[in-house]
């Protein structure tokens, strides 16, 4: 993987002394938090609802066993010996205080890591396919030119006070692992009719408030304009943006307002006159950069072992089904460690479960750990002869879950047992949700089938492009879950429809056990999907579910 | 016409800890919710919110909540700020956990 150059390492390092810095100005009182705020979001520290809470930006989700092994320190050190994987492949700390946080970063700048720009109207942490480099249907690798795109992001003097946040999500494979299409800027690598590889540039794609799927403004983008292409897009967003109106200032609007024949124009103008300023130290970088993603060495050897475990062993062929993807090398496997247990705090991992992975990752998966947008982790090389043990030791550390892809792999946002911004909690409901499917032993006849929730409009959870999604609001002082249906993040992107009214907390469980009977009932056959037999009989049926049958909760 | 005061509490998260704090009468900032001064006036309630605004090593983002009296103390209306009294339902964590000890 990447590692520091000396320039990167500097200005890690003159960070964190500044940031101390200011800190010791915030406690002695020359700053006002007014004056302090910016200056702690900038270095991704924020001030929730029970305590202050630090964002660490994992870029395009790749960690290194020794980074692992440090996030493990720090939770042990300074906060309650956890971490908690997010939907932006970050990593959030829930209860550092104040004084230790320089401490904290500098522990973080030992290990090559950072919190910068994982909050503010920035480029935000540039999110990848978590199975990039690994994954048997992808075009490229596409973390080099995720790493490009942070480099040149990090502390861009034109990109530091956008109108809003900026999200760019990249994948290198036609199954859109990424969610590329709810981004800012989503990147799509294809092929052309010659074979070369470059971009498919989907821009206005956004969740939130204002959902949206993003357009395309470039069907094939040559990989060595990716900079001055994504500049231009910047640049265009950063004059026509709206400041006026924080609800309006996300590109997705700038899209919208602008047209996008105009917005396309715009931007292919705009990439005219940069192009010729980037004279091809970028193309040397990136040369670089590859370098330190090679493929490992893959070793070649028989893997009778693991098929012989496969027919033999029912608990670990189960999990085998739901948390293997193949792997371009056909010996090898990517491996989903599910951060999901039934009952557990979607997304957390605990210190020890932090350390297991990292030796998992060193003794079985070339010292490659992944996190996902879906709130899991991935070991993305490791060879099939080697999964029986590997399975065993997750399974001994409660990471042997095998749950992947269905109900109870859900994604759910921090909501209001943490969050300022909450309007209903969403961990309490994932929870629920997933002991009580698992109590009816009903998910995996249900199937695969995607659920996300969060706590308020923000969208952190996803829940638009959840098969199923949830949205909590405060109806009246009272937490209240409204439903949408048929949400895809693949690149079949699509926003989910709503229900109708929503929820109560105790509702929400039996409202969603409605919808999947309902699903049961009408499947064809067992394999048509929720999402497939949504896409065919629509809203309806579920609708009648859902509320005609309010009135007889009691019989069902 | 002057439409009915809903009684406040002052509250914030004090600046090293980041936890929960409400301002007593005797100007203290308490964990406990109940050891609130109940605020039934509003001029007395925008005194007391610049009373705490200005303590800036101390605490941060004061600001007035809805509250009703109770048998010991003043008690949050919304469950926002019932979650603030406890912590994170997930984990015992926060106030629920350091005030048992």
């Amino acid at each position: 993987m990447y590692s520091y150059s000396d320039f990167d390492e500097a200005f890690v390092r003159a960070r964190v002394a500044q940031f101390s810095q200011q800190v010791g100005r915030r406690l002695d009182g020359s700053l006002s938090e007014d004056e302090f705020r910016p200056l702690r979001l900038m270095n991704g520290l924020y001030l929730q609802l029970h305590a202050y809470m630090l964002r660490v930006a994992i870029p395009y989700g790749t960690v290194s066993p020794r980074q692992m092994r440090q996030l493990a320190l720090i939770a042990d050190t300074w906060d309650k010996g956890y971490g908690h994987f997010t939907t932006r492949q970050n990593i959030q700390f829930n209860w550092p205080k104040l004084p230790d946080v320089p401490a904290i970063l500098g522990a973080l700048a030992d290990v090559e890591m950072h919190a910068i720009q994982t909050s503010g109207n920035c480029v935000r942490n540039v999110t990848a396919d978590h199975f990039a480099g690994a994954a048997a249907d992808e075009v490229e690798d596409p973390r080099p030119y995720a790493e490009l795109l942070r480099q040149w992001s990090t502390d861009h003097p034109e990109f530091q006070f956008l109108p809003r946040k900026f999200k760019i999500a990249i994948t290198g494979s036609p199954n859109d692992r990424a969610v590329t299409r709810a981004h800012d800027i989503g990147l799509r690598m294809h092929r052309n009719a010659a074979g070369e590889p470059g971009f498919e540039v989907m821009v206005g794609g956004g969740l939130g408030r204002t959902p949206m799927i993003g357009i395309t403004v470039r069907e094939f983008l040559p990989v060595a304009d990716l900079l001055p292409y994504v500049e231009a897009v910047l640049s265009i967003y950063n004059t026509l943006g709206r400041r006026d109106n924080k609800y309006k200032a996300r590109i997705k609007i700038t899209v919208h307002e602008t047209g996008a024949e105009e917005i396309t124009r715009m931007i292919e103008a705009r990439f005219a006159e940069l192009r010729p300023l980037f004279g091809g130290n970028d193309q040397k970088l990136l040369a670089d950069i590859r370098e330190a993603f090679a493929p490992p060495a893959f070793r070649n050897a028989p893997v009778d072992a693991y098929d012989a475990f496969y027919k033999a062993d029912p608990v670990f062929r189960s999990w085998a089904d739901t948390n293997l993807a193949a792997h371009r090398n056909a010996q090898y496997a990517i491996v989903t460690v599910s951060l999901k247990a039934h009952g557990a705090t979607p997304g957390d991992a605990s210190s020890d479960q932090m350390r297991v992975l990292a030796d998992l990752a060193e003794k079985y998966g070339h010292s490659d750990l992944r996190v996902s947008h879906e709130q899991n982790v991935i070991l993305p090389h490791v060879h099939k002869s080697d999964l029986p043990t590997l399975h065993a030791t997750l399974f001994q550390a409660g990471l042997g879950t095998a749950n992947v892809g269905l109900l109870s792999d859900i994604i759910a946002c921090p909501g209001m047992d943490y969050c300022s911004l909450a309007t209903a909690r969403s961990i309490p409901v994932a929870q629920e949700l997933a002991t009580h499917f698992e109590a009816l032993k009903l998910e995996h006849e249900i199937g695969p089938l995607k659920i996300k929730i969060s706590g308020c409009i923000n969208a952190c959870g996803h829940h638009h492009v959840g098969h199923i999604g949830i949205l909590g609001l405060d109806r009246a002082g009272v937490e209240n879950y409204q439903i949408t249906l048929g949400g895809d993040g693949t690149e079949t992107a699509v926003i989910g429809d709503k229900t109708g009214p929503g929820f109560a907390y105790h509702e929400i469980t039996p409202a969603i056990e409605r919808i999947l009977r309902a699903y049961l009932a009408l499947r064809t056959e067992p394999s048509e999907t929720f999402l497939q037999a949504y896409r065919r009989v629509g809203l309806e049926p579920f609708k009648a579910a859902l509320y005609s049958s309010e009135g007889e909760k009691d019989a069902a | 016409m002057n439409r009915r005061f809903t009684p406040k509490v002052v509250t914030a998260n004090r600046l090293r800890e980041g936890d929960v704090v409400y301002l007593t009468a005797d100007d203290r900032w308490s964990q406990l919710h109940n050891e609130a001064e109940l605020i039934e006036d509003e001029a007395h309630a925008q005194l007391r919110l610049l009373h705490a605004a200005a303590q800036r090593r101390l605490v941060v983002g004061a600001y007035l909540a809805d509250a009703k009296p109770g048998p010991n103390g003043p008690e949050p209306t919304h469950f926002r700020e019932e979650f603030r009294t406890r912590g994170p339902s997930n984990y015992n964590h926060g106030k629920q956990a350091d005030l048992a000890n």
